[in-house]
């Protein structure tokens, strides 16, 4: 089993999402991330899945999304050149000015973002790849994370 | 400046447009505006059923039999969940069917409102699309998109949930002349290339085999399959939804293949080196054991649906398209390759191991199939419907069909109460079809209701109930593999302590009822049901523990049959 990127056009119409949800749970397809919004036609909507599945799964995955009448296009990205990112924001337990300046100090090394600051808590926001995202996560785990939340990958294929 | 008309009357006039001369429906709250107009619209005949379930199998059964879509109606809620199961019958073995449900006012959607149940939640996994219309400006180009879908690709069922409101809106009627959906562009011609390799494999092929199924009826191939196997001298084998798309009575024909099909069937596909499967989808009841199945064969497979194809089986050589226009394609290429040997092996299967049951006096079920054929044999249309068990596989081992659309049964779901209402619906598109429905005492009870229907609407189904007093294939289940220990199987410990009887039910409505005890009555008791102008339900007390062989055990490779009867 490995994790496959898949794109996936579709109608920007009422219950799509559940369409594709639908059919992923029926079938027993296991959907590692599932992020979703319209594209520049405001009549579709681009949903980006990360899936994780075997070859021979994959084939079915992409065949089935294919037959749905709301879904325009499929593409595997995971072959092909592709940029894909992510967003996650991490909240991190940070009640005194010490704690405070160490996290400030990550975030500036890393490229991250601090969004909120408060008395007990400092909120932090990374978008990148998944290795990105992950070191990040690992970076701020010893001050204690909090919450977490992220998008699942969104991505478009490359052609360089 | 055209006239405004209603939603119900939009709906209507879409209908016709679509050729729509029939709905089998059942009315309700929510349906009234529609139930009102239709009332009055002489071009559409109403068939009001006694359960809406038997309305969805009576369009389904309706669409097998004469190729068009069939069409039902329910009101919303409990209306609409009792198609359910006729949906997911049609969606199962890829039947053309659009189904008009109610809704309850589009401002009370979602508001747990008397009679509401969100049936485009509950059917989105067992239609090939459906539609909540929420605004009437979408009603008739929803109607177009619902009958075009249902219709063209791999065939499905379509659902179209229409709120009462939009029913009593109004606006001009305007049809939409075509359909243009981003997302939904079947291929029809398949790949030249591949054409090629099938033809090129059949040519090198020593013992290759044809694997039919319902999407050859579907697409109306069956004179390109027959003219394949012509030119080709390839046996033919059919699933139980290909029957009837090539002549059992020929002898290239194999007859059925799978769980119930005969032995020689079953050994050709483990020998075979080429199986070349068309509008099938190797499903489970056909393959067995996957990984044991046709271990010597290269695949080919011919199918319109992308995701059947190497779904079971990684095929080697897919074609993607209608299968009438890949058989034309491959019929200009093709050429016989040399298989003297392979027709040898196969008829010598063919004589040691042959359909068979017992000969004696009783009264076998299988026996009374092969009489229903006999007595019908100067007939042009018969068309025989089946419940789900045992009285389909003798019906399907024993028939031999030799006409498409002459077999309507429920292959992917199994719908144990499907053949009679399916047989109405077949009834009415074909009116001078002598309609069959093979049943079980079991299957039969699940929509006797409709013989109101039958009855009030003159259509003249036969129903042959092969009574044994069981639900017989599970018993048979129980019987080979748990140990005779008969769990809720036994409909009537007696069958001559009639429960019910079967006879004076179908008299309670009017119907004639024929009870046959011996094999000697088998042909008086037909004779007198096919000249009787009405329905007619014959109630047969066949042999109780009759089985159906071979049989191929859950899960076993397809040559591991039980044969029963030396």
């Amino acid at each position: 089993m490995s994790k496959f990127v898949i794109s996936a056009l579709v109608e920007n119409k009422f219950g799509v999402l559940a369409r594709i949800a639908g059919l992923f749970s029926a079938r027993g397809f296991n959907i590692d991330s599932l992020a979703v919004g319209e594209t520049e036609d405001p009549k579709t909507s681009r949903m980006t899945i990360v899936v994780e599945a075997d070859e021979r799964i994959l084939e079915q995955v992409k065949k089935q999304l294919n037959k749905l009448i709301d879904v325009i296009r499929v593409q595997d990205l995971t072959g092909g050149k592709y940029v894909g990112v992510e967003l996650i924001l991490i909240k991190v337990k940070a009640d005194n000015t010490k704690i405070r300046e160490r996290i400030v100090q990550i975030v500036d090394s890393t490229g991250a973002e601090v969004v909120d600051i408060g008395k007990k808590f400092v909120t932090v926001e990374e978008t990148g790849d998944e290795h990105k995202i992950n070191a990040l996560i690992e970076l701020l785990r010893p001050y204690g994370i909090v919450e977490i939340a992220r998008t699942g990958k969104i991505a478009l294929s490359s052609d360089i | 400046m055209s006239k405004k008309i209603t939603g119900a009357e939009i709906l209507i006039k879409s209908l016709i447009e679509e050729g729509v001369s029939t709905v089998f429906g059942y009315p309700g709250g929510v349906v009234l505006p529609l139930m009102d107009k239709l009332y009055s619209e002489k071009s559409v005949r109403f068939i009001l059923t006694r359960h809406e379930q038997g309305a969805a199998h009576a369009a389904d059964g309706y669409a097998r039999a004469t190729g068009k879509v069939g069409v039902c109606i329910a009101t919303s809620g409990p209306g609409a969940t009792n198609l359910v199961t006729g949906i997911a019958t049609a969606y199962m073995d890829s039947i053309p069917v659009v189904a008009i449900t109610g809704q309850v006012k589009s401002t009370l959607i979602g508001n747990d409102a008397f009679q509401e149940a969100d049936m485009v939640g509950i059917t989105r996994p067992i239609t090939k699309h459906n539609y909540l219309v929420k605004d009437i400006k979408d009603l008739a180009k929803t109607v177009k998109e619902a009958f075009h879908v249902a219709r063209t690709g791999r065939p499905g069922p379509v659902l179209i949930d229409l709120p009462v409101d939009v029913q009593m809106s109004e606006m001009v009627f305007k049809y939409p002349k075509t359909v243009d959906i981003k997302g939904y562009k079947p291929t029809y011609k398949g790949h030249i290339g591949q054409i090629k390799k099938i033809a090129r494999a059949i040519a090198k092929s020593k013992r290759p085999l044809l694997y039919v199924g319902g999407g050859v009826i579907l697409s109306g191939a069956h004179k390109e399959i027959i003219k394949l196997a012509k030119k080709t001298n390839i046996p033919v084998t059919m699933t139980m939804m290909g029957l009837g798309a090539f002549p059992a009575d020929d002898p290239l024909s194999l007859g059925m293949l799978g769980m119930h099909g005969t032995a020689y069937a079953n050994h050709a596909v483990q020998s075979s080196d080429l199986i070349i499967a068309v509008g099938a989808r190797f499903d489970d009841r056909v393959t067995g054991r996957l990984d044991t199945f046709a271990p010597n064969a290269t695949f080919a497979h011919i199918d319109i649906d992308p995701a059947s194809v190497s779904k079971n089986i990684p095929v080697d050589i897919p074609v993607i398209g209608d299968c009438k226009e890949v058989l034309k394609e491959l019929n200009k290429i093709v050429k016989k390759p040399d298989i003297t040997q392979w027709h040898k092996t196969i008829k010598k299967w063919k004589k040691e191991l042959p359909l068979k049951y017992k000969g004696d006096n009783n009264l076998r079920p299988q026996y009374v199939i092969e009489r229903v054929q006999k007595l019908t044999k100067d007939r042009k249309h018969v068309i025989i419907t089946t419940e789900v068990g045992q009285n389909q596989m003798w019906a399907a081992q024993y028939f031999k069909f030799t006409e498409p659309r002459t077999w309507l049964s429920s292959g992917g779901l199994g719908t144990m109460g499907y053949g009679f209402p399916a047989a109405i619906g077949a009834q009415v598109g074909k009116p001078d079809s002598l309609v069959i429905d093979i049943a079980g005492d079991g299957s039969i009870q699940m929509n006797i209701q409709e013989l109101a229907t039958a009855v009030s609407e003159k259509l003249p189904v036969k129903i042959v109930i092969l009574n044994n007093g069981y639900l017989g294939m599970v018993r048979q289940w129980q019987e080979l593999f748990y140990k005779r220990r008969y769990a809720y199987t036994v409909m009537a410990e007696d069958v001559r302590k009639m429960c019910p009887d079967f006879v004076k039910l179908a008299e309670s409505y009017g119907v004639k009822g024929i009870r046959v005890t011996k094999k000697s009555g088998v042909d008086k008791a037909l004779k007198e049901a096919f000249k009787t102008k009405g329905p007619v339900v014959m109630d047969f007390l066949i042999e109780r523990e009759e089985n159906v062989f071979p049989m191929v055990p859950a899960g076993e490779a397809i040559d591991r049959m039980i044969h029963g009867l030396a």
